[in-house]
């Protein structure tokens, strides 16, 4: 029998404290997981599931153009999303901690975050507002005159782009500003005493000792980016359809659900691949 | 190499406080410089400035003779060992050493040569290409040291680089830092808070207080014939006594203190000759006083004192005693470790006169 | 120097276009939210108050933002004490695994929220569980479960445990140490991740789209309104959206900021 030690007790009472969340994971995030998992296994016939184990949703997805280009079109929007922001955002990160003042440094950052704050989907479609034949960018063009006939600028894939790097260019700010704000400045000042000019700092010091930053955006960038349907669905028309949008229509109109199940396995593939790739930087420690 | 640095009038002021006060100093070259003094002296303001971090807002510094006040510390023949040693996290330790002889154009080969010979002085070279999280805060400390020497600097700028060790390991730092500068016959700044620090391993020690200089010389010196009265406090336990000058002549003065009279030798009075009438403020050590009857050289008498306390320390007793001329003063002297003092004693004090330094009893 | 200034200058100038491009959509948004007209387009003909009173009418709308708001509060609130109790038990005392389980607790933070929708979907399909706001705060209390745990665990420090034990040598029970002594002492980062909990909550579409029938949260029912194109009352609701959100940052950043100078 199990002796009823002081630390058996309090491993009893530990036990308890963290059940609830490990028992509302367990239930509500792994089962569920694992059961659309089985789900995507078995094949939608005729308004009904039919519980046969086997591959045919995989094969499908690798055999119909349609649904492959869902992953490509994915894959690619999300690397040029990706790649967009972190250029974008690292220069702007760099001029809040570097050149704004220390004590305007928070109000700063704050500002160019903020936006943030207004509803996802709203976000999205104040793009279009800006975006579309009769938006402000059409309408300001044709006043004054530099275009007669207003620019296709919204439902392709130009439009998704703009409204994800307009989101995760604020989210890439955040990180890499964090990750620049806690080098020591004697880095730098190393760097200089030794001979290094501005750009071989920036270059050999700075630039190394913010990856952790730029990786845990990009990751972050990654993930939403490419499971996201809210923005692709009001900004990029009805050609080039992304895989959240082909998952949801195998729910929406066909409630193939085994699709549905086996397009989202898929993805979620994808996402663990960028996981792995980064595992370096993303560790969570206690301070 | 090596080269000497002048510092001439610097002052440097942020908004309305002072952190240096017209500063000037002669360095020579191939010197161990020690900067001590308590937080907010000045000395480290003073680093940065020699180091090109900081300009002064009035004054000039030359190294090698050359005019250096506004260069920034790429183009300074000086590097700086930061306090937090500031290794480049991403970098192996030869990449780190060699850093600088990347900046200067040097080929991999060669820089990887040198970085490695540099290990070597400071005994790391072994752990080249290890980075400096798998090493002991010791170790990083010498890998930063390695990394300021690679490049061959006129002037090497230390800041309080030892602080973060433990008292073993400083004083084993301390005496291969002195054996190394002694090698590669670079000048070295060292800035410290730790007089004891400052007297194992200086040439000359630079007393700084409240952005002044107090006082500047070798340890002996700073020590036994300090210039001021906070150089006196700072650099040892001490008793100022006060006094005034009464007669002048030929050899000394006679000084009427609450402890008796006593003539001083013109030597003692550090500060500038003695004036009649003068105030003054006698600066005895606690180990300096002698019991009346022993000791070599002249000794003169004090008067009697009673023991309030003693406790003893290994190697001496410190007691505090009050004069019985003077109750309310207390003394603090070291009696050898083979007498015997209790509590209530009567000792008669007597000093060796040229031990006593005298100094000006309000200074500038 | 000259190059100083033309890097001020081009730094100026570059912060100037990119804040330009990030508040872009919000200025057109909100501006044309009192579209006197139509259309929230050009030309701003003048202004007019009448959409925000559309908004304050649409009862549906109402509704939908009554539904967000307790919707976001009990689910940020069961969030924030399941994941309390769990940082307290995994930092307090050692148990077997723990890793695995911090992974574990960790995990739906690396899931798209649509697979986890998707997920708690073909469940409920399965068992014939009807979908109502509950089932949406089922789903996000399992989204934002995962962040209340990483900021409260993050935050409980060793210096802590002596303050507790404290607490127990002087005769207090499990309980009361927990309420009277280590809340008060996270307070700041049980806060915090309540309010970014509310935030992410309220903000939250994908889930609450999918695993809702009649009752909606208000997402889901600005996504509707997007169905009759552009519109000036979308302006407004998403105008107010935005003044909700920010007052809840502005909460967050008091506190986050308090922690930061208690630390």
């Amino acid at each position: 029998m199990a002796a009823h030690s002081l630390e058996d007790v309090e491993r009893r009472k530990a036990w308890g404290f963290v059940a609830p969340a490990l028992v509302w994971t367990i239930v509500f995030f792994v089962a569920p997981f694992l059961f659309m998992a089985a789900m995507s296994l078995w094949a939608q016939q005729g308004g009904s599931i039919v519980r046969v184990w086997n591959l045919g949703n995989y094969i499908a997805f690798f055999e119909k153009d349609a649904l492959f280009r869902g992953l490509t079109n994915s894959l690619e929007i999300t690397a040029i999303v990706t790649a967009l922001s972190i250029l974008l955002a690292y220069p702007l990160a760099w001029i809040i901690a570097e050149r704004v003042p220390q004590r305007f440094q928070r109000t700063a950052l704050i500002l160019a975050v903020l936006p943030f704050w207004t509803s996802y989907v709203v976000r999205s479609y104040s793009w279009l507002l800006v975006l579309s034949r009769n938006g402000v960018i059409n309408q300001t063009l044709m006043n004054i005159g530099v275009i007669s006939e207003p620019l296709e600028l919204a439902s392709n894939r130009t439009a998704t782009v703009i409204g994800f790097v307009h989101f995760f260019v604020m989210l890439l700010t955040l990180t890499i500003y964090a990750n620049l704000v806690q080098l020591s400045p004697n880095y730098r000042r190393a760097a200089a005493d030794l001979g290094a000019n501005a750009f071989q700092t920036f270059w050999h010091v700075i630039l190394p000792l913010t990856m952790p930053g730029i990786m845990t955006g990009a990751f972050l960038t990654f993930v939403l980016c490419i499971g996201d349907y809210v923005t692709p669905q009001i900004l990029g028309g009805n050609n080039e359809l992304v895989l959240p949008q082909i998952i949801m229509l195998q729910l929406g109109r066909r409630a193939d659900f085994p699709m549905a199940a086996a397009l989202s396995i898929i993805l979620m593939l994808a996402v663990t691949a960028a996981y792995v790739a980064c595992a370096r930087w993303l560790k969570i420690e206690r301070t | 190499m090596t080269a000497p640095v002048l510092i001439e009038n610097a002052t440097k002021t942020f908004g309305s406080s002072t952190a240096l006060d017209d500063v000037s100093l002669d360095i020579a070259a191939g010197e161990f410089i020690v900067l001590l003094g308590p937080s907010g002296c000045g000395k480290t303001t003073l680093l940065s400035i020699l180091g090109g971090f900081l300009s002064p807002s009035s004054g000039r510094i030359a190294i090698g003779g050359k005019e250096m006040t506004h260069v920034p510390p790429a183009r300074r023949p000086t590097t700086t060992m930061f306090q937090d040693y500031a290794l480049f996290p991403h970098m192996k330790l030869k990449d780190n050493v060699g850093f600088g002889l990347r900046m200067r154009g040097i080929g991999r080969a060669e820089r990887e040569e040198r970085a490695k010979s540099f290990l070597d002085l400071v005994g790391l070279k072994a752990s080249a290409d290890k980075k400096p999280h798998e090493l002991s805060g010791g170790q990083r400390q010498r890998v930063a040291l390695a990394r300021a020497l690679a490049v061959d600097p006129d002037v090497l700028l230390l800041d309080e680089p030892l602080g973060a060790l433990d008292l073993k390991l400083r004083r084993q730092m301390q005496d291969e830092l002195k054996a190394i500068q002694k090698r590669v016959g670079t000048t070295f700044v060292h800035v410290t808070h730790d007089q004891e620090e400052a007297m194992a391993i200086a040439d000359r020690i630079v007393v700084m207080n409240q952005g002044k200089i107090e006082d500047f010389g070798p340890p002996s010196e700073i020590y036994m014939r300090p210039r001021s009265l906070f150089a006196a406090g700072f650099m040892g336990e001490v008793n100022f006594v006060r006094g005034k000058i009464r007669d002048i002549d030929g050899t000394g003065a006679v000084v009427e203190t609450a402890l008796g009279k006593v003539t001083l030798p013109k030597a003692c009075f550090t500060a500038g000759p003695p004036s009649a009438g003068q105030g003054t403020m006698l600066c005895i050590r606690p180990e300096h006083f002698r019991r009346a009857g022993e000791g070599d050289g002249a000794v003169t008498a004090l008067g009697q004192a009673t023991v309030s306390n003693s406790a003893f320390f290994g190697t001496h007793y410190r007691c505090h005693l009050a004069p019985n001329g003077a109750p309310d003063i207390s003394i603090v002297a070291h009696m050898p470790q083979s007498t015997v003092v209790a509590e209530g004693q009567v000792l008669t004090l007597a000093v060796n006169v040229g031990d006593i330094v005298a100094l000006p009893l309000k200074q500038a | 120097m000259i190059r100083n200034r033309i890097t001020s200058i081009a730094c100026s100038a570059y912060a100037v276009l990119i804040f330009g491009f990030i508040f872009l959509p919000v200025i057109v948004l909100v501006l044309f939210s009192f579209q006197d007209g139509r259309l929230p387009v050009p030309p701003f003909n003048g202004f007019s108050l009448q959409w925000y009173e559309a908004v304050f009418a649409d009862r549906k709308l109402m509704s939908a933002l009554l539904h967000s708001f307790f919707v976001a509060t009990i689910s940020s609130f069961v969030a924030c004490l399941l994941g309390f109790l769990a940082a307290y038990a995994l930092a307090r005392f050692k148990l077997p695994g723990s890793a695995w389980q911090r992974g574990l607790l960790i995990a739906p933070m690396t899931v798209s929220y649509l697979i986890i929708a998707l997920g708690l979907l073909t469940v409920l399909n399965a068992f014939g569980i009807g979908l109502s706001l509950w089932t949406v705060g089922i789903g996000h209390v399992v989204i934002n479960l995962p962040l209340c745990f990483a900021i409260i665990y993050s935050s409980m420090g060793d210096h802590h445990i002596n303050i507790e034990r404290a607490a127990r040598d002087l005769g207090a029970s499990d309980i009361k140490v927990m309420v009277l002594v280590t809340a008060p002492m996270l307070l700041p980062s049980l806060l915090a991740s309540f309010f970014l909990s509310m935030t992410f909550s309220w903000d939250e579409f994908i889930i609450a789209f999918l695993l809702s029938r009649f009752d909606v949260t208000l997402p889901v029912e600005i996504w509707s309104l997007l169905r009759s194109g552009l519109n000036p009352k979308t302006n407004a609701i998403g105008s107010l959206v935005f003044l909700v959100s920010v007052t809840l940052l502005i909460m967050l950043e008091l506190f986050l900021f308090k922690r930061t100078k208690k630390s």
